[in-house]
C-alpha cells in the first residue's frame, strides 16, 4: 500500500506523518502541493503545520492548490484521506468535511497531551479499533475549536460521523468534537496529532493505531476483491 | 480596461464566539476606557480589479469575497467600491 503525504509550504508534520506511515508497514511518498499527481497513492495524508502561512484563514489558501484538486477527486472516488490538525482545517475549508475550525476559546495556542474517545469506527483509519477506546495524543493548535450550526451537528451525531471526542476539551470545540468524517467514511479529519504519538519513546504509541488500521483495512479490501 | 478598487470587510457572524474581540475588550481597562462593549474583530481586504465595467468588476470581487476572503459558515462580508 502506498500513502501520499502532502507537503504544502509551511507543512511541518510531514516527516512525522511519513514516519508513521512507514512504521505502520506502508510505503510513504511525499506529494508536492504544486503538482496534481498523486503518484499512485492508495491513501493521502494532509499533515499538520501552517500551509501557506495560514494567511487569511487557516487552510483556505491550501484548498486551491493543484494537489488539493486531485485529492478532492480521489476522495470522491473513495480514496482514504486523513487530515491532521492543519490538514483537518484544509479539508474543512475545501468542503470535504463539514464545519469550521475557529480560534481556540481561550485564545491561547494549546500544546499538550489530550485523551480522545473513539466513537466512530466507520472510517478505514478506525475500523480496526474497538469502539470506545481512549487514545492519548498531543494537540498543538491555535485554531481548533470545532464549529458547525446546531442542526448540522445533530445530523453529524445521528450519522455517527463524530469520530473522536475530547475527554478534556482543550479548545472549546462544540460538543467536545475532536474529529469528524465525511458521509462515505473515507475522509477523516482530527485536530490531535496521531503521527506525534507513534512510538512509546514519544510518550504514547496510540496514534500509530490509526495508521495500522488504514493498512489493515486496505489489506482486507484487497482480500475481498480477490 | 479600467481599474476598480474594492474593499471587502469580513466579520464573524453574529452569535459566533469571537475570542479576539473579547480579549480586546478585556484589555480596555488598561487604557482607562469605560463604557465600551460588543467588540468584534474582523479583517479588511482591498483589491483592484481590471474589468470592462463596474458590474463585471464587482462580480469578480464578490466571487472572491465569497469563496476566498470569507467562510460563509462563520463569517459575513460587505463589499464596497472605493474608486
Amino acid at each position: 500500500m502506498r500513502v501520499g503525504v502532502v507537503r504544502f509550504p509551511g507543512s511541518n508534520c510531514d516527516a512525522d506523518a511519513y514516519h508513521a506511515v512507514e512504521l505502520a508497514g506502508a510505503e510513504a511518498v511525499y506529494l508536492w502541493h504544486e503538482e496534481a499527481d498523486l503518484h499512485g497513492s492508495d491513501a493521502v495524508v494532509l499533515p499538520g503545520g501552517f500551509a501557506y502561512g495560514d494567511y487569511l484563514r487557516a487552510g483556505v489558501l491550501a484548498r486551491f492548490s493543484p494537489i488539493m484538486r486531485s485529492v478532492a477527486v480521489a476522495a470522491g472516488r473513495g480514496v482514504p484521506v486523513l487530515g491532521i490538525c492543519n490538514g483537518f482545517q484544509v479539508l474543512a475549508e475545501a468542503g470535504l468535511l463539514p464545519g469550521a475550525l475557529l480560534r481556540n476559546e481561550g485564545l491561547r495556542f494549546v500544546h499538550r497531551w489530550v485523551a480522545l474517545r473513539l466513537e466512530g469506527r466507520g472510517t478505514p483509519f478506525t475500523a480496526a479499533l474497538p469502539e470506545g477506546i481512549v487514545l492519548r495524543m498531543p494537540v498543538a493548535h491555535g485554531e481548533g475549536r470545532y464549529y458547525d450550526e446546531p442542526a448540522r451537528l445533530d445530523e453529524l451525531e445521528r450519522g455517527g460521523r463524530v469520530v473522536f471526542r475530547y475527554i478534556d476539551n482543550p479548545n472549546g470545540s462544540l460538543r467536545d468534537i475532536a474529529g469528524v468524517r465525511n458521509e462515505a467514511g473515507n475522509v477523516l479529519g482530527l485536530m490531535p496529532h496521531p503521527e506525534r504519538a507513534d512510538e512509546p519513546l514519544l510518550g504514547s504509541a496510540d496514534g500509530l493505531l490509526l495508521f495500522r488500521s488504514l493498512v489493515e483495512s486496505a489489506a482486507a479490501m484487497m482480500g475481498a476483491r480477490r | 480596461m479600467p481599474d476598480f478598487r474594492f474593499a471587502v470587510a469580513v466579520m464573524p457572524k453574529p452569535g459566533i464566539l469571537d475570542p479576539q474581540g473579547r480579549a480586546v475588550e478585556q484589555s480596555l481597562g488598561h487604557l482607562d476606557v469605560e463604557g465600551v462593549h460588543d467588540v468584534r474583530v474582523g479583517r479588511r481586504v482591498e483589491l483592484t480589479v481590471q474589468a470592462p465595467g463596474e458590474e463585471a468588476a464587482r462580480a469578480v470581487a464578490a466571487r472572491l469575497a465569497e469563496e476566498l476572503f470569507s467562510n460563509p459558515l462563520i463569517e459575513t462580508y460587505a463589499l464596497e467600491l472605493l474608486a
